[in-house]
């Protein structure tokens, strides 16, 4: 076969291979205000990520005391002082709403904030890429001993990198599983080959990708597999911030002599001196100067690469930084420049966000540790019972969500002389049933209400049920139907 | 449609070579896939030929390869059931040894057995008392609490184990006797004594019918089996006649008729049929409907 080649070096005349090879990018480290908040970034999102499982959050005897934890075993999600049940999941639904809106609202303002900054893609392959040029070495060292042959120190350090790579993407699938369980019981577990078998699979999966996503398939994830890059293209307006190479500035290109000879005797010029940093550092390989393209991911290193030649050469920096096509063209025509972060798209972003976001606190703040739900029965739906009175049977659902054990009345009101009695729970108060609900758990049981009038009742009559926290006076109230035949 | 004359251009916005595929003056890209794609989709393809090897996957002319794996979703379903099955012969087992006052004092227990008895119902008792066991003219509701035959939980599970006029002999016997048919009573004293059994349970009687007549008839033919009082007798599957609740009819032709030509209506025993455990389980589910003694 062909040795592969990049897409635009194929020639006119040739066939051309099948496939196109990797080119093997070699970003240059560099300093600078993105580069800072970069690292800022990637230590609070793996800070959060590797070490949220140890906090502790107190909720009471017998509950978990981990802060954020999975519980899948009793379908239970906690997190600080929430805890969710299955049925609950509609907020992870609002969550994944109001997490799509952000990301719609950054990408209105800022273009690929998340790919640049926050995507773990992006932090891992960073902090892969910073492991690598410590072991060995910058830019220009890696790219020499990539073409030299085989040595023992070349073997030495690609041992050791490996063996880094290797134990950060361990620890990466070994936070995962953390989630899942008890943080410290399940460490010793592991260390003692008392956990689950799903646990090693599962940090060995994490293992496996995060070693290979994070070292080698790096920028190709995100310029063939992964689809944000083409939702985002197609949710960007034309006043959008993107990482943009200031061309109205830059062009046209000379190296630096020639620019101060032809600025010497008045020549336009432009700022760029073709120096080539911006594609040295840039950890996609690709030349911002060429316009906005896939490839980017905005992580705005190219924006520091170009500042500090700027400032060594004097010239005033951002010749790239974030700008727009709009604020490009109106530069040309010697207009100043406007930018509009507030308009008909992030103000509706913003509004959708509030709106969920508040709904999901509201709903939240008021809900209910106590909780009832009622099903009325189908078949009878009534019966008539010897002295002439109806009853109607209902199936009730409590539901405690509290972390101890209570004893719960249940009422009814409505039907005229209506009489609750409880199937299978006898209670020292006959008029007025109390059960014991289990903590943390849903009790099903069947309730017969009974009711006796000497007048005409209408064939339906609406009924209360009330549920009743003997202790915290808690109470919870469902509505139903009672039927006369 | 491929037109390779065109081959060998280079298309001038993008500054790529162009495969010199060309459709009505749109030229195709030569855009290849990277190459570790291509080797992953190679992979693809060895393991899907390596999963037609281990798992079933061809269809025969009678039957499938089977693979070398020899799975089959049917014989892991086989597993699952067995394994039911243990689970369910151990609960069925505690059912068994626990008796009927157990079962309703223990909630597992009692959900466990309403739910069995609630099946068991549905395949053998619904055809005359309905799903919901609310019956219907001649075959009891079950949700109330009226019974001829006796409402406890004993009681209860009796009469499903002997059935009434089954031909069991240890089946609930006696019939209603056909006062008119056989001459006993003659039909103006069958009115008298219908509307004075009306009247028991504060219902209207026909203006004009001699009451009096009709309780001195009720004491001599009624009271054997429905008792001084006219509530009834389980013993005998004799009605009460004062409640509100009436198998056959309250209304005036009907208790005429009943009198008439006497009733008599049949369970059927399930003991030969049914195991002990079940019954025991429905009779806890029929008694837990509302109506139990
Ligand atoms: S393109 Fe996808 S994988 Fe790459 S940084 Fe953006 S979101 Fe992450
Ligand atoms: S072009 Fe600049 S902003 Fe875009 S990925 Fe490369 S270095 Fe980052």
């Amino acid at each position: 076969m062909n040795k592969p080649l990049r897409a635009t070096e194929l020639q006119p005349d040739d066939d051309g291979p099948l496939y196109l090879a990797q080119k093997k990018i070699y970003p240059q480290s560099v300093s600078g205000p993105f580069r800072r908040i970069k690292w800022i970034l990637m230590a609070v999102c793996l800070g959060i990520y590797y070490f949220l499982p140890f906090v502790r959050w107190n909720r009471g005897l017998g509950a978990p005391d981990q802060a954020v934890l999975i519980d899948l075993a009793n379908n239970r999600f906690y997190f600080f002082a929430i805890e969710l049940w299955p049925q609950e999941i509609y907020y992870f639904t609002g969550l994944l709403i109001v997490a799509a809106i952000v990301l719609f609202l950054m990408n209105s303002l800022g273009g690929r904030v998340w790919c640049g900054y926050l995507c773990p893609q992006t932090v891992w392959t960073d902090l892969f890429y910073a492991v690598e040029r410590f072991v060995e070495g910058d830019r220009r060292e890696r790219m020499r001993k990539a073409g030299e042959g085989f040595k023992m120190q070349r073997a030495a350090e690609l041992a050791l990198k490996h063996s880094i790579w290797l134990m950060i993407a361990w620890w990466t699938g070994g936070a995962w599983v953390l989630y899942f369980a008890d943080a410290p019981t399940l460490i010793k577990e592991l260390v003692t080959f008392d956990a689950p078998m799903v646990a090693y699979i599962w940090i060995g999966i994490l293992t496996f990708t995060t070693y290979t996503l994070a070292g080698f398939m790096r920028e190709q994830v995100c310029v063939y597999m992964c689809p944000w890059p083409r939702i985002q293209a197609a949710l960007t307006d034309e006043w959008a911030l993107n990482v943009t190479y200031k061309y109205d500035r830059g062009e046209k290109r000379s190296s630096l002599k020639k620019a101060a000879q032809l600025r010497a005797i008045g020549e336009p010029v432009g700022d760029c001196v073709d120096c080539n940093q911006c594609v040295a550092v840039c950890p996609t390989g690709i030349d911002i100067r060429n316009g906005p393209q896939l490839d980017c991911i905005q992580c705005g290193l190219c924006i520091d690469a170009c500042d500090n030649v700027m400032t060594k050469i004097g010239r005033p920096t951002r010749l790239i930084g974030y700008d727009n096509d709009i604020n490009i063209h109106r530069r040309m025509e010697g207009k100043p420049e406007i930018f509009k972060p507030i308009r008909a798209r992030t103000v509706i972003y913003t509004l959708i966000i509030v709106a969920i976001g508040g709904a999901m606190i509201y709903k939240l703040a008021n809900r209910t540790l106590l909780d009832i739900n009622v099903l009325h029965d189908r078949n009878p739906v009534a019966v008539r019972l010897s002295d002439g009175s109806v009853r109607n049977g209902y199936t009730i659902r409590f539901l405690n969500k509290r972390g101890f054990d209570r004893v719960v009345a249940v009422d009814v009101d409505g039907p005229p002389n209506a009489v609750i009695h409880v199937v299978g729970a006898d209670s020292i108060t006959p008029a007025r049933p109390m059960i014991i609900l289990g903590r943390d758990t849903t009790t099903e049981l069947r309730v017969l209400v009974d009711s006796n009038s000497s007048d005409d009742v209408p064939s339906s009559v609406p009924v209360t049920f009330h549920v009743t926290d003997i202790g915290l006076g808690e109470v919870a109230s469902t509505k139903d139907v009672f039927v006369t035949p | 449609m491929a037109d390779h004359a065109h081959h060998g251009e280079i298309d001038k916005v993008t500054g790529t070579a162009t495969t010199g595929h060309e459709w009505d003056g749109i030229q195709e890209l030569n855009t290849p896939l990277p190459r570790w794609w291509i080797w992953t989709f190679y992979a693809t393809i060895i393991w899907a030929i390596g999963y037609f090897i281990v798992y079933p996957a061809w269809p025969l002319m009678n039957g499938y390869t089977h693979g070398l794996f020899g799975y089959s979703s049917r014989a892991e379903l086989d597993v699952d059931l067995a394994k039911l099955n243990q689970i369910r012969g151990e609960k069925m087992q505690a059912l068994a040894n626990a008796s009927l006052e157990e079962i309703e004092k223990n909630p597992a227990l009692l959900a466990l057995a309403r739910a069995k008895g609630k099946v068991v119902f549905g395949d053998n008792c619904a055809a005359c008392h309905g799903s919901g066991a609310a019956g219907g003219k001649g075959f009891p509701n079950l949700n109330d609490d009226d019974w001829l035959w006796g409402g406890t939980l004993e009681q209860i599970e009796k009469t499903i184990k002997y059935g009434a006029r089954s031909g069991n002999d240890d089946g609930h016997m006696g019939n209603m006797l056909a006062f008119g048919k056989d001459g006993v009573l003659t039909k103006e004293q069958i009115v008298q004594v219908a509307n004075f059994v009306r009247s028991l349970s504060g219902q209207s009687t026909r203006p004009g019918v001699d009451l009096a007549a009709g309780k001195q008839i009720f004491a001599e033919n009624c009271v054997a089996c429905h008792g001084e009082d006219a509530k009834g007798n389980p013993e005998l599957g004799a009605p009460n006649l004062t409640d509100k609740i009436w198998l056959y009819g309250g209304d005036e032709a009907t208790i005429i008729e009943t009198i008439t030509n006497g009733r008599g209506g049949v369970m059927p025993a399930w003991i030969g049929r049914l195991d002990p455990t079940t019954i025991k389980a429905m009779a806890v589910y029929v008694h837990s409907l509302g109506g139990g003694k």
